[in-house]
């Protein structure tokens, strides 16, 4: 029997906003513990929260360029549950009335195809505090996180494998953090995704029962998790069994799955109309405002660098990829730097370096402007491409300027015929063995002597002329 | 009857409170009468009435998005029971909740 994967995903967002959803403490992360919190976040009595007009906006920001219709008029719900990093003893989200619905993301796989995957809806809400579980049998609370706007956002049941879900997580990380609104960073938390997934019989036109896995921190865990858990449906159901509507977590180790609970019956959250804070109605006038605060996605830059700097597709697309990178790109090829160029150093060495040191860019010491520069002494010929990797390594570990560095070096490309010549003179006069076996057709001998005047050189000569002036003396002799 | 013990017992676990069984039969007595006086609401007609969620006719109160440093910690934390290194300690809780 072959089977047929329904995923879906939901994926919460921090948004980087000044000030809380509904206090006006700061949002900041990795502060000292609990000293960005007031007495609404610590849900005292008598308190009266009031919505952050910024957090709505990011929001609908957001959803605007996931394609979503905006909801004209919204009121928030409160979800009730106990927890020791939810003070309050609820959540104020959006369940009725979710600020925007039905958008859809293009997802690109590995083989080129395009697929539109849908949305079914996103809407805003608060994040809850931090619990460290300590082998003491106690809990430590962090109340800072309490209140930080997030964003959720849900999938319709489009994406049919990991690999589709990989990419889905990609490309909304890539359009949120082009928006602006969310650092968008796994490994810190501001973007998290709880999964779902069933296999039913291909054909079949009812889905299979669905088992979750929450609070996954990587892409990576994601995919393997749910290559997991399709193969494991699967081989449940050839037996003849059923799958139980359960929660499971990715065990890192071994690549696997384990129950955590099973499921019985729907959760009793009582959600109910947040009686601390009146509706919201959204104009069309505000719709239009947000939208023009959208910065430029990514997929119009890689169009501009293909259509106007003549950037193959595939390259402009891996320069797009993060924000980062592409403001980067943007910024070199404005201080000076030639467009093609720019981006090979920026694909090549640059990336390479990232990777090697597992760093960001912003961490390092490159500025658009120094590579800008590098770049240039390249293609004018003031430093060879040998030199080049050298001040490369200098202005991507230290703020060094490349000019004024490679002239104190004295790694200026040697280009002047009149001290050449009798350089590759002296090479000549103390290597007759190659002018004969030059002159016996043996190719070798060219790069030997060449390698003999880099060498007298220091490395400075400039290959391109040393290569014109000794054809012309060995022809000569 | 409007709400049965049984009901009465679940919505008691959730707020994490225990009954005695005359407790349980006291509490169904009267919010079963609470809920009979509520529902005289239904007589009302409300046709073309949109649904009203609050009742202060006020909308779009709306603060802009500007911070305001946080509360003093250590005056906080003097109506925490028990705290260490800034952090609220709290007996350890398996993890019943669904997260955000």
């Amino acid at each position: 029997m072959n089977f047929e994967t329904t995923i879906g995903l939901e994926v919460h967002i921090e948004l980087k906003t000044n000030s809380k959803a509904y206090s006006p403490a700061p949002v900041v992360y990795g502060a000292e513990p609990n000293t960005n919190t007031n007495v609404i976040d610590w849900g005292y009595p008598g308190v009266l929260p009031q919505v952050n007009k910024g957090a709505l906006e990011f929001g609908m920001r957001a959803a605007l360029a996931l394609n979503c219709e905006i909801r004209k008029d919204i009121h928030f719900d409160r979800k009730n549950y106990f927890y020791p990093d939810n003070p309050k003893a609820y959540q104020i989200t959006q369940s009725d009335t979710p600020i925007a619905h039905d958008g859809w993301l293009e997802i690109e796989l590995e083989d080129g195809t395009k697929k539109k995957i849908g949305i079914e809806e996103m809407h805003v809400e608060e994040d809850a505090g931090k619990n460290t579980h300590n082998p003491d049998g106690y809990s430590y609370v962090d109340l800072n996180r309490q209140g930080t706007p997030l964003i959720e956002i849900v999938s319709k049941p489009d994406i049919a494998s990991p690999d589709e879900a990989y990419a889905y997580l990609t490309r909304l990380r890539q359009i949120i953090q082009f928006t602006g609104v969310s650092d968008v960073k796994m490994e810190e938390g501001s973007m998290r995704a709880d999964v779902n997934i069933s296999v039913r019989p291909v054909g079949s036109d009812k889905f299979g029962t669905k088992t979750e896995m929450k609070n996954l921190n990587s892409f990576e865990h994601v995919k393997k998790g749910l290559e997991y858990e399709a193969k494991r449906q699967a081989k449940v159901l050839m037996a003849g069994g059923k799958v139980q509507q359960e929660t499971r977590r990715f065990d890192v180790p071994t690549g696997t799955t384990i129950l955590m609970r099973v499921k019985e019956g729907a959760s009793d959250y009582r959600y109910f109309p947040e009686p601390d804070l009146p509706p919201i109605h959204i104009s069309d006038d505000w719709i239009q405002e947000v939208k023009a605060s959208i910065p430029e996605m990514p997929d119009v830059r890689r169009k501009r660098y293909v259509n106007e700097w003549g950037i193959p597709e595939y390259d402009a697309g891996v320069l797009t990829q993060t924000k980062e990178m592409s403001d980067f790109y943007e910024a070199t090829v404005a201080a000076g730097a030639d467009a093609k160029l720019a981006a090979n150093w920026l694909m090549g060495e640059v990336s390479a370096y990232l990777n090697a040191n597992k760093v960001e860019l912003a961490k390092t010491a490159l500025t658009p402007a120094h590579l800008a520069t590098m770049i240039q002494l390249i293609e004018d010929e003031t430093i060879s491409s040998k030199i080049a990797k050298k001040v490369f390594k200098e202005i991507i570990t230290n703020d060094t300027e490349p000019k004024a560095w490679v002239e104190a070096k004295g790694m200026v490309q040697l280009s002047d015929p009149v001290k050449l010549q009798p350089i590759i003179d002296e090479v000549l006069d103390n290597n007759e063995q190659s002018i004969i076996d030059f002159k016996n057709g043996k190719d070798r001998a060219v790069g030997f002597l060449v390698g003999a005047i880099m060498k007298q050189t220091r490395g400075k000569a400039n290959p391109k002329v040393v290569n014109k002036l000794l054809m012309a003396s060995l022809n000569a002799r | 009857m409007a709400i049965t013990a049984n009901e009465v017992e679940h919505v008691a676990s959730l707020a994490k409170l225990k009954f005695t069984d005359e407790e349980l039969q006291k509490f169904t007595g009267q919010m079963d009468a609470i809920i009979d006086m509520v529902e005289q609401l239904q007589e009302v007609d409300t046709t073309g009435v949109p649904v009203t969620s609050t009742v202060t006719d006020a909308t779009n109160v709306m603060r802009e998005d500007v911070a305001v440093k946080g509360t003093d910690r250590d005056l906080l934390m003097e109506n925490v029971p028990e705290h260490q290194d800034g952090l609220i300690k709290v007996p350890a809780i398996i993890d019943e909740s669904e997260e955000a």
